[in-house]
């Protein structure tokens, strides 16, 4: 360009260039994430959902050849097939196995709640000063093992274990409760393993909680224990959503829990996957069972996702 | 800022005056302090029922925390607060009849505008409809009614700001604390809800105590001014009262512009005071009962609008005449405010109504001037 005011223009200080492609790679990093850790582990899953199982390593076919380049590529997709797709459908065994889930998830995710709640709250309300270090004991258990602290569980519920002979010496009970391989077990196993997850969203909605807005309805009349629902409680939903979302999703997959702590009435589709996995070793049924799994749990995310941005934008 | 007189069916208020008034509001002694450091400093206080009471002094003083102490976020660390002749220790906020407008106004964010405006109402189970047309009523005031349904993050800080007060009102209260209720709306607008204020306030017979930076606005709604200096009162006295008669240095520097001059008492007695000031040669004197003595440093204190600017040399010479040389003239509309450079170095203003706008002004920069004063047109000061 001739034009020499163009050349000035052209020659805008680099700084705004250096933090446009500093942008993009923000941008550009969260999707390499997703691409590489979850779109195609996903792809390769649901490919092999869409196989046949067969007595070979590995278990299924086809498999794609790669070294027959593109023709491999189009035979190997001719031959997929939605049959255990239909086969989920049409046993009621994985219908009643992903309802006891989602089932087992809710009652979970509402104990975890009502554990965390004071919990949060106590953390909220504790002396500045002290509130880090509530937040590190919150954390702290992350630094054990999980597998480690379930197992420890089986030691504190089963029936000669700490919690009955706890209560037999205190004398509530008279004779041995059976917690173990119940669905209490793995409710309790739940709420003790998820509660940081509830624990954290709703101390950080708790600590923000403006003082002066419970001073304002102490003012106008309001006494404490009615202010915790007109303004605390309202107010530290965000916290609760999260929460709620963050132990629901992963609890509706949970397979340790279930596997270690529950009976054989405990019925997830967690478990259900494992025993197609490792026992039928019939990959392509586990791997449409996990496809259709990951769809049951889009919806949650989905609506999450889309509050936690709606409140992000209501907050700017 | 002279002519802020008070209407005439206020003027007849007066319980201060009359010893045989119940004090509403009370503080005895109250000390209140925050771990070393001393926010309220043994106070005492009496505020009457009916009264618009104004609470002013400079910033961390401690009025909101006088206010938190009558609303019962605060208790006093020594000493008592007492409404209707009740101590108030031990009663929690949500039973006491006062209502306090926050500094901060602390509106329910998950609420409606019109919710906020109905929440104390909706604690004393008012009637659903009653609610409703209090709320109507409080929007209207603060001239909020097409934003009912909106929640507070999309109003402005001015919108917010009467949403508060309009919170702080519905339920009527006994005593209704205002922590700076007008700052953020514009001079007009806080004009009218200061008239709004006053008239409601009158119509109801509520006790109000308002906290404001602006003193004008003290002046206007104010039956009496509480200037607070360090947890302490300085001075409580009517708005003109405190215009006219300051107690002290402090509260004259603080309300409204003023010039001091220093000086030493040359006599006292027979209700006239006597004082040399220093570095002038001028003799004020003025009509006063003082108790000083010869030889005390004293200050004289004079509004600029008390005192006349002219070029000829005045016939009582120096008494309550200083001679100076313009040094800047501000034109503000309806008056100019002179500058006048003393010999001393220091500058005295005088503010001149313009009478007419096309008067050649006779007096212009630079020019030498003399600036007079009457015997009552200021006060003597010795702290
Ligand atoms: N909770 C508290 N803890 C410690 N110090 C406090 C506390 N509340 C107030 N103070 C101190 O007490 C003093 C008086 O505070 P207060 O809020 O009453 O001032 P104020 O006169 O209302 O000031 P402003 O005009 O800025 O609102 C301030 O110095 C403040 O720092
Ligand atoms: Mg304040």
């Amino acid at each position: 360009m001739a034009d020499p005011l163009a050349t000035v223009e052209t020659k805008a200080p680099p700084a705004p260039a250096r933090q446009g492609s500093g942008r993009w790679l923000v941008l550009i990093v969260p999707y390499l994430w997703l691409l590489i850790f979850f779109a195609a582990p996903f792809l390769i899953v649901f490919k092999i959902s869409l196989s046949t199982a067969a007595m070979a390593i590995p278990p299924y076919t086809p498999v794609f050849d790669l070294a027959q380049g593109f023709v491999g590529l189009v035979r190997g997709i001719q031959e997929f097939a939605v049959d255990n797709y239909l086969w989920l459908v049409s046993d009621d065994l994985y219908i009643r196995a992903y309802l006891s889930s989602l089932w087992i998830a809710a009652i979970s995710t509402f104990l975890t709640l009502l554990v965390a709640y004071p919990l949060a709250y106590g953390m909220a309300r504790a002396p500045k000063g002290w509130q880090p270090t509530l937040v590190m004991l919150v954390i702290l258990p992350f630094w054990t093992s999980f597998l480690i602290r379930v197992y420890s569980w089986i030691g504190i519920l089963k029936k000669e274990g700490l919690l009955n002979q706890l209560l037999l010496y205190v004398g509530a009970i008279d004779q041995p409760l059976t917690i173990l391989n119940t669905n209490w077990a793995v409710y309790i196993g739940i709420v003790y393993s998820y509660l940081p997850f509830m624990v954290l969203p709703l101390y950080a909605a708790l600590e923000r909680l403006d003082d002066t807005l419970l001073e304002a309805a102490s003012d106008l009349g309001s006494p404490p224990s009615r202010a915790f629902w007109q303004i605390t409680f309202p107010l530290s939903l965000p916290g609760v959503i999260a929460g709620c979302f963050l132990v629901f999703i992963p609890v509706t997959g949970e397979f340790v829990i279930p596997d270690l702590l529950g009976g054989t009435g405990t019925l997830m589709i967690g478990k259900t996957l494992w025993t197609e996995f490792f026992n039928n070793r019939d990959w392509p049924l586990a791997s449409a069972v996990a496809v259709i799994l990951l769809f049951l749990l889009i919806i949650p995310i989905v609506l999450f996702q889309n509050m936690e941005q709606k409140r992000a934008e209501r907050e700017r | 800022m002279a002519g802020k007189a008070v209407g005439p069916v206020r003027r007849s208020f007066a319980p201060w005056t009359d010893p045989a008034s119940k004090p509403f509001i009370e503080f005895r002694k109250v000390t209140k302090r925050f771990g070393d450091f001393v926010a309220v400093d043994d106070l005492s206080l009496i505020i009457y029922e009916r009264e618009f009471f104004a609470l002013l002094g400079p910033s961390g003083c401690g009025k909101t925390t006088l206010m938190r102490m009558v609303a019962g976020f605060e208790g006093p660390t020594e000493g008592q607060v007492l409404l209707d002749g009740q101590d108030l220790a031990g009663v929690p906020p949500y039973r006491r009849p006062t209502n306090m407008m926050f500094q901060s106004y602390a509106l329910f964010p998950h609420m409606t505008v019109e919710a906020n405006i109905g929440f104390g109402l909706k604690q004393d189970r008012m009637a659903k409809g009653e609610i409703d047309a209090r709320v109507e009523e409080m929007l209207s005031l603060v001239k909020l009614t097409p934003f009912a349904k909106r929640k507070p993050h999309q109003l402005s800080g001015g919108q917010r700001q009467r949403v508060a007060l309009a919170r702080s009102l519905a339920k009527w209260p006994k005593v209704l604390l205002l922590d700076e209720p007008l700052g953020a709306l514009d001079k007009k607008l806080r004009e009218e809800t200061q008239f709004e204020l006053t008239d409601l306030q009158q119509k109801l017979g509520l006790t109000f105590v308002i906290v404001t930076h602006d003193q004008e606005e003290a002046m206007t709604v104010a039956d009496r001014i509480a200037v607070m200096n360090q947890g302490r009162i300085v001075q409580i006295a009517t708005p003109s009262e405190i215009y006219e008669q300051p107690n002290s240095r402090y509260v004259a520097d603080f309300i409204g512009d003023i010039n001091v001059l220093e000086g030493r008492i040359a006599s006292t007695g027979n209700g006239v005071v006597r004082l040399e000031c220093i570095g002038t040669g001028a003799t004020v004197e003025v009509d006063q009962d003082l108790t000083a003595a010869p030889g005390d440093t004293a200050w004289f204190a004079i509004r600029p609008e008390k005192i006349s600017i002219s070029l000829d040399r005045p016939q009582n010479g120096t008494i309550n005449a200083v001679e100076g040389e313009v040094w800047d003239i501000g034109y503000l509309g309806d008056v100019s405010v002179y500058h006048v450079r003393l010999p001393t170095g220091a500058t005295m203003k005088a503010t001149v109504t313009n009478r007419s706008r096309l008067v050649e002004r006779p007096i212009t920069w630079e020019d030498k001037v003399w600036l007079t004063w009457t015997r009552d047109g200021g006060v003597i000061l010795t702290k």
